[in-house]
Parts: C-alpha cells; structure tokens; sequence
C-alpha cells in the first residue's frame, strides 16, 4: 500500500506501515511475545522487574537454542526430530561421565560435542545418499537414543555431575546492577544467536535457504547439496548439545529432562513464521516464537488456568498463531503470483478497505501489494515464489 | 515434490502439536484455592475415608515379628494357612514386574536379587524368571499369560503396573492352582496368598501434611509436586495430604511434574515468582533437590520439605539445613515376596494382607541414615533392608542394574 493507492500523511502511514509488519508472519510473533509478556507483567508485576526477566530468559535459553538448531534444518528443506533425544543422551553422558570429578568436564565436553557433531553428521549422510525422508532417519535416531539412554539407566535418575560443571547453566556473573546476575545461559544464548544470524547471512547460510527453497535450481547453481544439507544436521545436533549442557547446569540429570523439546523446537519455528518445507524464514522470529511459547506456559500458569482445560487452551492458542502465520504466508505468496489481476478468490473483496478488526483478513488484503516493499530480513537471493518448487 | 512437503509438513504439525500438549500436561494445575469444583471431584475420586481411618490407625501400631528385620513384620496380621501348598525342593519363581523406571524401583530390584541368590543357595528357588512390563498394562498382561501358559512356574510373583487393569491377569494366574504373592500396588481381588504392602499412601499424606501443618502458619502456600496422576499409591498420598491442608487452613497448589527436574524448577520459580512459597509437598523424592535449588537460584528462603528417603534429597536436606521431613515408602519390601515363598512352600502361615512398617526419618534420624549409607549414591533408598544380604555395601554402591 504505498503512495500509488494513498495519499494519506507520511506519518499516519508509517504508523500503517508498522502494524502491517507487525501483522505479517514475520513479525507477528513479535507481537504475539510482546502481547504475552504484557499479559504476564499485568498479572504479576514483579514478572517485569529487570531480575525476574533475566531469570526468565535464562530458563528459555536452552529451548531457543535448540528452535535456532531446528531452524536451519527446517529452512533447508528437512525436519530433525532428533534433537530431543540428543538433549537427554547429552545429560545423561554429562552425568554419568563427568560424576564428581571436575577435572572430567572439560573432556567430557569434548566428547559431548563430538558425540553431538556425528549424530548430526550420521543424520545427514542417510537423509543425502540413502535417501530416506528426514522425518524418518531423524524419528529413527530419537528411538535409538531414547532405548541407548533407557539401557544404560533403566530410565531413573542418575546423580548430578560436578558443580563446577553444572555452573554453566545455573550460574552467571554476579553482582551485576539492576539485572543482579547474569547468568551464562543468557551469554550463551546471546552468543548463539548472534553466530546464527551471522551465518544465515553468509553466502553459506544463504545456499541452505536456497536449497529449502528450491533443490534444484541449487543444484544448477552448483551446490553441493549434500554437504549443506549434512551441516544443517550437524548445527541442530550440536545446538541440541549446548542447550544439553545448559540443562544440566539449570535442572540436573533425569531421563526425561529433554523430552518432546523437537516438537517444542518444531512449533517455536513454526510460529515464528518459518515455513514447513523449507526456503523461507528468519532465525531471530524463530527464537521469538521459542521465547513465545514458554511465555504462553507461564502466562497459563500465572493466570491459573485449571488443569482440566488447561492443555486445550494452548493447543487452541498454538493452532491459531501457526494458522495465522500460514494462511497470511498463503495469501502473500498468491497475491505476488499472481500480482494484480486475480486477488478474489483467497478472501474478502479487496476494495472494501479490509475490516481491520480481522487480523487475518486485513493481512490478507494488505499485505500483498504491499510485499515488495518489505524487504524479508532473510538475505534469500531468490524470494519469488514457492510455486515453482518442484522437478523431482 | 510440492505434494511431499505439504504431507509431511502436515504430520510434522500434527504429531507437535500432539506431542505439545502432551508434554505439556507436565505443569498442570490443579489450583484448590481458584478451582475448588474440579479438585473437589478429584479428592472424592482417590479419597477413602475407611482406608484413611485404616491407614492411620496402622501408624501408630507397634509391628510384630522378628527385631531389626522390618521385611518381616506385621502390622495387624490375618493369618492364612498354606499347608497345601507345601512342597520341598528347590521351585521356580516367575516374577512379572512393573517397571524399574524409577530409582525407588531400581534400588528395591538390587535388594530382591541379592535376597534371591540367599535362597538360591539354601534351595529354596532354582531360579527367578523375570519379565520387565516397562511401564505398560498391556506388557505386563502379557506377561503373566506368557508366565501361566510357558513359564513352568512354581509361584506367581507380581508388581502389577496398574490396579484395575492388572486384576483379570492376577486371576488368571490364581486358577493355575499356584500360589501367587502381589506386592506395592494392589489389584482389586482377594485371590493372591499375600498382598505385600508398606501401611500405603494415606499413611504418608498423613505423615507428610502433619509435619507441614505442624511447621506452617495457617494461610501459608504449600506447593505440591507430584509425579503423574492415575497410579493409586500415588494419588492416595495427595488425597489424605489434600484433605489435611485444606482442614489446617494452608493454602496448596499441585502440580504434576514428570519427575522432570527442568519442569520442576520451571514451576518453583514461576510460584516464588507470584509470592512467598513456605512449603514444598512431594508425592516421591525424585526431583527434590531441583526443587531445592529453586529456591537457592531466586535467592529465597529455604521451605519447610517433605522428599523422600532418597540419598539425593537426604544429603540436600543436610548440606542446606532445611526443616525437613524424608517420608518412606519402605524399599525393603523388595525382600518380602521371596520370603514370602519360602514362608508358602515351607507351609507356614502368612499374613493375606501382608502390611509392612512404614515410618518417616526424621531430622533426627537423618544423621544415622546419612552416616549408614554414606557411599551409596544419589537414586539410592536409606531404608532400603538390605545390610545383611551378600555383596552389601559394593552391590549397592555400584548400582547395576541385574
């Protein structure tokens, strides 16, 4: 909607301009997070104090950590379902390994992240040359690591390693003014995020968008497809390593410590408006949407929602931020295809200035003209359109 | 290739959302304070007034039998004849166990083995065939008819998984004509020789919110851990502490954690987070010391605690000074069934209901305890009975699983 179809005040159209981004899949999970902690801060205002906060980025880190991981898998056109399983064996390795003795933690580290890079590498060679669909290599790889883990421990807990071990994800830099501490999953967390966002930009990160987006004009183009496919599995397992050893130091070990965070990865990457299937997406909204859903737990919590209607409250809530995300993604990419002419047939007619009540319906309507002129953050070379996808 | 995707995306979407919500029942609430309707119904579902009056009457009974071997007690024992079962000669014991997912059960699983190899080497069994039920009704149903059809067993031996759906199975096996011995949970029929069981679930809600009560001001909020809902052992632990808190006038929110210790430490700091947490209820130790270092990370006061007699929970209870309660679910029970055979096939009488001693370590207790089972780790269980068996302390210390 720019100058061509209004000529309204530059102001008022910024403003327009703002919420239609925020309405767009790519930022309406910023909107969502931001409308969540806002919820949580009313119902318990000493949620907002700069103390509290950090606590609560520290507990989210692990997750975020492991969506980031989740992200590249997913942008490059694959699904790692992996990633819990590799969490629990990780702290299970970290425990039993490292037990007592802090001289252990450092070559117990190595060989965790080790471990984490050959599941990853293990993952990636079946799904280039075997293959078999990700989903199965990576749904196979979580029950292998689920029955080594339920083997080695007969599934109960086994004792905590080393404190000094554990430092690094229950401690921080003490001391610190306003936000008291600082724990190390924050910088760990922040670190993380900043190495993804840098590398999604690098020409590297851009080929595995490209590759999500469409595998076969990256194989013209000379990709070595295999290879960028493999390192996406082995980023995952190794994020799912580092978010192990946060939740070691945050939690201790316990056999169920991990369990279903792919799914919860899955759905923090869904819902920050990263498309299933690959080529389109921005790694920082998927560790908004991670950030997100651990806001929508605790606001739940903090809201008192009985139990008995609890889970159906988030499923509710879960399905209608990943629709929104989509059928918005839907109309956007319609409406670029087909540029002009047909616009009727995904929704309201077009001209009856969108009821702006309607999330959904007004993102339809406004958002596709509008497309050109937001730029995504992905540096993706080739936004155009999924709907060449195809050839194989 | 388009298609694929939309197929996959789509069970990828499915299967999370599945998955979520699943694991996301883990911190569910069951506020008495804000839903007083449902917890209501839930108390009314698992409470029994007659079992509590039994249970709590049972407390305070002094055992009878043999001194220093509590496996051997009885708490107001009816006694059965089991003359035709009588029999000499070694016999083959077939033993369909519920799981040994959880430390309690793992430690318990250590002691009946070395409790096995004694009557192994004074001929009373030739050995123990055992089959792991992993958790799963199903598992252990088969189990048993695999037992009954093939299993040349001379006695039943069974750790059902679950009460109402294990009973059918347990009546099979008493048609065989074989003896049967169940123990920790029960089924809902009289036709096993024995049922051993600690005093039960009651008992330990009672012990618990006593000590709570007892410690707490009126209007305090106790959080209450739980591990997972259904299993009645369990639920009759929270039932009797539910109905005592909400009498004594405390404020108690439960919540069902998975004995995850990252959900655990999630909801202690979203409480302390809403206001001051005075008590911690736990319906099993596992996981306590996440729960304690809750409290640590937020800088909060130590809470009055109720764990378990897992080592991890006593050494933390010790290491921090809190006021503590380590209530038992006595793991010695593990011993009883072989002894049980042998007692059957010996044609000695026993108990139908074989109800065990079940008695909390206290704060001044838990020095002797610490000091008793000082190499043992973290999972292991202080009144676990086994000091006299072969192989004590090394077996026990090294924790393999058999």
């Amino acid at each position: 909607m720019t100058a061509a179809t209004e000529l309204r005040p530059s102001a008022g159209q910024r403003l327009a301009g703002l919420a239609r981004t925020l309405i767009s899949p790519r930022g309406a999970v910023f909107l969502l997070l931001v409308l969540l902690l806002v919820a949580i801060a009313v119902l318990n205002p000493s949620f907002a104090e700069p103390s509290q906060f950090i606590r609560f980025i520290q507990r989210v880190a692990p997750v975020a950590i492991v969506a980031i991981g989740q992200y590249f898998v997913i942008v490059g056109g694959e699904f790692d379902l992996s990633m819990g399983s590799v969490v629990t064996a990780q702290v299970v390795i970290a425990g039993n390994l490292i037990g007592q003795d802090e001289s252990k933690a450092l070559p117990v580290l190595a060989l965790m992240l080790g471990f984490g890079a050959v599941i990853g590498l293990v993952n990636g060679l079946i799904v280039s040359f075997l293959k078999v669909p990700s989903f199965i290599v990576t749904l196979g790889m979580m029950l292998a690591l689920l029955g080594a883990v339920l083997y080695w421990t007969g599934g109960a807990a086994t004792g905590n390693p080393a404190d000094g071990f554990r430092e690094i994800g229950r401690g921080g830099i003490r001391g610190i003014p306003v936000i008291d501490i600082l724990p190390w999953s924050v910088v760990i967390l922040v670190v993380v995020l900043a190495l993804a966002v840098w590398f999604a930009r690098r020409p590297f990160g851009r080929t595995i968008i490209a590759l999500g987006d469409n595998p076969t004009t990256a194989r013209f183009s000379g990709t070595r497809s295999w290879w960028v496919k493999t390192s996406t599995f082995m980023i995952s397992s190794l994020s799912a390593t580092v978010a192990g050893v946060l939740l070691v130091g945050y939690a201790g070990v316990h056999p169920s410590v991990g369990r279903g965070y792919e799914f919860t990865a899955i759905t923090a990457v869904v819902l920050g408006g990263v498309v299933l299937g690959g080529g389109r997406g921005w790694v920082v909204a998927a560790a908004a949407g991670a950030f997100a859903l651990e806001a929508l737990f605790t606001l739940l919590n903090f809201a008192g929602v009985p139990s008995t209607y609890r889970d159906a409250v988030q499923g509710a809530i879960i399905i209608l931020a990943v629709a929104y995300s989509a059928t918005t993604f839907r109309a956007r990419r319609r409406g670029r295809a087909l540029e002009a002419p047909v616009v009727p047939p995904p929704g309201a007619p077009p001209p009856a200035a969108a009821p702006e009540t309607s999330p959904a319906s007004g993102a339809k309507t406004d958002d596709s003209p509008e497309t050109p002129a937001t730029p995504a953050p992905i540096p993706s070379t080739q936004r155009a359109d999924n709907e060449t996808k195809g050839g194989s | 290739m388009r298609r694929r995707f939309t197929v996959a995306s789509a069970m990828v979407g499915a299967v999370a959302l599945m998955t979520l919500a699943g694991c996301t029942t883990d911190p569910s609430v069951t506020d008495s304070s804000e839903a007083p309707e449902s917890s209501e119904e839930a108390s009314v579902e698992w409470f029994d007034q007659a079992l509590f009056d039994k249970q709590n009457a049972e407390r305070t009974v002094v055992p009878e039998g043999p001194d220093g071997q509590p496996w051997l007690q009885t708490i107001n024992a009816e006694l059965v004849d089991t003359a035709q079962f009588a029999s000499t000669g070694p016999k083959k014991a077939c033993f369909a166990n519920a799981s040994i997912s959880n430390p309690w059960r793992q430690t318990g699983w250590i002691t009946m083995n070395q409790q096995l190899k004694v009557l192994q080497d004074a001929g009373v069994i030739s050995e123990m065939e055992t089959r792991d039920a992993q958790d799963s009704d199903d598992t252990q149903i088969a189990d048993i008819d695999y037992f009954i059809d093939e299993g040349n067993c001379d006695i039943f031996l069974i750790s059902p998984n679950s009460t109402a759906a294990m009973t059918p199975a347990v009546e099979r096996a008493c048609d065989t004509g074989k003896p049967v011995v169940v123990f920790d949970r029960g089924v809902q029929t009289d036709c096993p020789v024995t049922f051993i069981h600690p005093i039960g679930g009651f008992a330990w809600g009672i012990d618990t919110a006593e000590f709570l009560i007892d410690n707490l001001e009126k209007g305090d909020k106790v959080v209450a851990l739980r591990i997972l809902p259904g299993v009645d052992v369990l639920e009759q632990r929270w039932a009797a502490a539910e109905k005592l808190f909400d009498e004594a006038g405390i404020e108690a929110v439960d919540y069902f954690t998975g004995a995850d210790p990252a959900e655990i430490k999630k909801i202690i700091s979203d409480e302390l987070a809403k206001g001051d947490v005075k008590g911690i209820w736990m319906d099993a130790g596992d996981g306590a010391v996440a729960a304690i270092e809750a409290f640590e990370d937020a800088g909060a006061d130590y809470p009055v605690m109720t764990g378990e007699d897992e080592m991890s929970f006593l050494r933390k209870w010790k290491e921090t000074g809190l006021t503590g309660l380590a209530p038992v679910y006595s793991n010695f029970q593990w011993r009883t069934p072989l002894l049980a055979a042998q007692k059957i096939f010996a044609g000695e009488q026993v108990p139908v209901e074989w109800v065990l001693p079940q008695s909390p370590i206290t704060a001044e207790e838990v020095d002797q305890y610490l000091a008793l089972n000082e190499g043992m780790p973290d999972g292991h269980y202080a009144k676990f009975g086994g000091e006299d068996l072969p192989g004590y302390p090394q077996v026990w210390e090294d924790r393999v699983i058999p």
